[in-house]
């Protein structure tokens, strides 16, 4: 387990390893599906975005709302495929790192490869838990998207694992292949 | 005839939703502690652990177990000795969500129109499927459902000649293919028979079924193993980061079929097995 701070250099990104455990300290952004269509079409008018990314981490989730006495409400991580429409330009802007769960496409591989990006997993379905190590929340851009809305977050010890790395390493498939029974074993 | 106020099924489907989306069902949570008692990989031991401390504090603090509160899926089984009175049943159903989203601090997680994609932002309409069934009472069944596993769904249209062969590769095909997306360990439900879109029903309400507890009909328990146990050979594992525990449960129902067809629909739901259910 390695403790990684926020925002990410290129060469701490390039240094994380498929399989390995993080905490991660610092600053994140939300995003999702209305966010990241509205933040390449904004990217593509006029080269700039109401957040910048550079160097920053995008944590694919929507919050539920926060119960009196909390920061957030339940915010664990939604299916990544989704935003690789997008996550190659944002890489190109200077994204380093993404938080999600789920496979991820070769075009968004090859960007995380060229420019030095890092795809992180947090743990589908563990809402609650996820929802306390966040210390602060604040709505940054889109507050009309309610939930798909871009929020700043604070986190302390948020528990990732490297999915994908700027290598192209890919810890599902080095996983799956560890436990896949034998051909015909269970057949 | 017994009277029923619309607004005793609000009520029902306020307190569900809320009970549905904080409280993990006991069949899963066991379901889950054994699989982590016989899961080969140290990593997915782990991974069991942090879902089975997450949904520990879900309850404790009555907070979401996942984000995902899902499209509001509420079947109603209405006893034909029942007369509705006191106001539109539709809007009292949708009431019932709206108020439950409110007070359960619940994400609003519905677009009104697929395409254009704005939040209705009280997480209405419900998915709302009523059965009339004999008797004076109203059963109220909420399974709130979230789309990473929903979005694994998938539907074919099978010859007769395909047989059980033909629906278990089907269907550990399109399992194995989703992967992680569905936040393993899942429950696979497996709807065979009727027309298409009753095949899909069926799908759904085999999750509604508890863990553990196979399909009454021998030939239809014995696929429901056969497919588990090949969808578990995967090595998929736990949140798909490798092991033996991707599924925990395979349960199918059926329908009587076409002569020339056989429709077989999945329809996946993660580790978050959420349904309440209150009889009125």
């Amino acid at each position: 387990m390695i403790r990684v701070d926020t925002p990410l250099s290129e060469a701490t990104a390039r240094q994380l390893k498929a399989g390995q455990k993080v905490l991660l300290n610092g600053v994140i952004y939300t995003g999702r599906d209305a966010a990241h269509k509205k933040l390449v079409e904004e990217l593509e008018l006029s080269g700039k975005m109401p957040v910048d990314l550079s160097g920053q981490i995008i944590y694919y989730v929507g919050p539920c709302p926060a119960k009196p006495g909390w920061v957030i409400g339940s915010a664990g991580p939604t299916t990544s495929y989704r935003m690789d429409p997008y996550a190659p330009r944002l890489i190109r802007a200077g994204l380093r790192g993404m938080i999600g769960k789920g496979n991820r496409s070769s075009d968004v591989a090859r960007a995380m490869q060229e420019y030095g990006a890092v795809y992180l997993l947090a743990l589908g379905g563990a809402g609650a838990l996820l929802a306390q190590r966040v210390t602060k929340a604040e709505v940054v851009a889109y507050p009309e998207l309610g939930p798909e809305a871009i929020y700043r977050l604070e986190v302390t010890d948020f528990p990732v694992i490297v999915g994908l790395d700027a290598a192209g390493r890919d810890a599902y498939e080095e996983g799956r292949r560890r436990f896949a029974a034998p051909a015909g074993a269970a057949r | 005839m017994r009277e029923v106020e619309v607004g005793t099924i609000a009520a029902a489907i306020r307190d569900c939703c809320i009970e549905a989306c904080c409280y993990l069902p006991e069949d899963v949570r066991e379901a889950m502690v054994r699989a982590r008692n016989d899961e080969p990989s140290e990593l997915g031991r782990e991974v069991l652990d942090i879902l089975l401390e997450n949904a520990a504090i879900a309850s404790e603090h009555e907070v979401p177990i996942c984000q995902d509160t899902g499209l509001a899926v509420v079947f109603i089984e209405l006893g034909q000795d029942v007369r509705l009175v006191g106001g539109d049943f539709r809007a009292a159903v949708d009431q019932g969500v709206r108020e439950g989203y409110a007070a359960g601090y619940l994400r609003k997680s519905v677009v009104g129109d697929p395409l254009q994609r704005v939040n209705t932002g009280d997480n209405t309409p419900a998915m709302l499927t009523v059965e009339i069934v004999p008797g004076d009472e109203v059963k109220v069944i909420v399974a709130p459902k979230g789309a990473g596993s929903e979005n694994m769904s998938a539907l074919a249209m099978l010859t007769p000649a395909d047989g059980a062969d033909g629906v278990k590769a089907f269907v550990v095909d399109r399992v194995i293919a989703a992967g992680a997306n569905p936040c393993p360990p899942i429950i696979v439900g497996v709807g065979i028979g009727g027309t298409m879109d009753k095949a899909a029903l069926l799908a759904k309400k085999a999750l509604l079924r508890p863990v553990g507890r196979p399909n009454p009909q021998v030939h239809l328990a014995e696929l429901e193993s056969a497919i588990l146990k090949e969808v578990n050979a995967s090595g998929i594992g736990p949140q798909g980061l490798g092991g033996r525990y991707m599924a925990l449960a395979v349960n199918i129902e059926t329908a009587p079929a076409h002569i020339a067809s056989l429709p077989v629909a999945i329809n996946i739901q993660c580790h978050a097995a959420r349904h309440a259910e209150r009889v009125i």
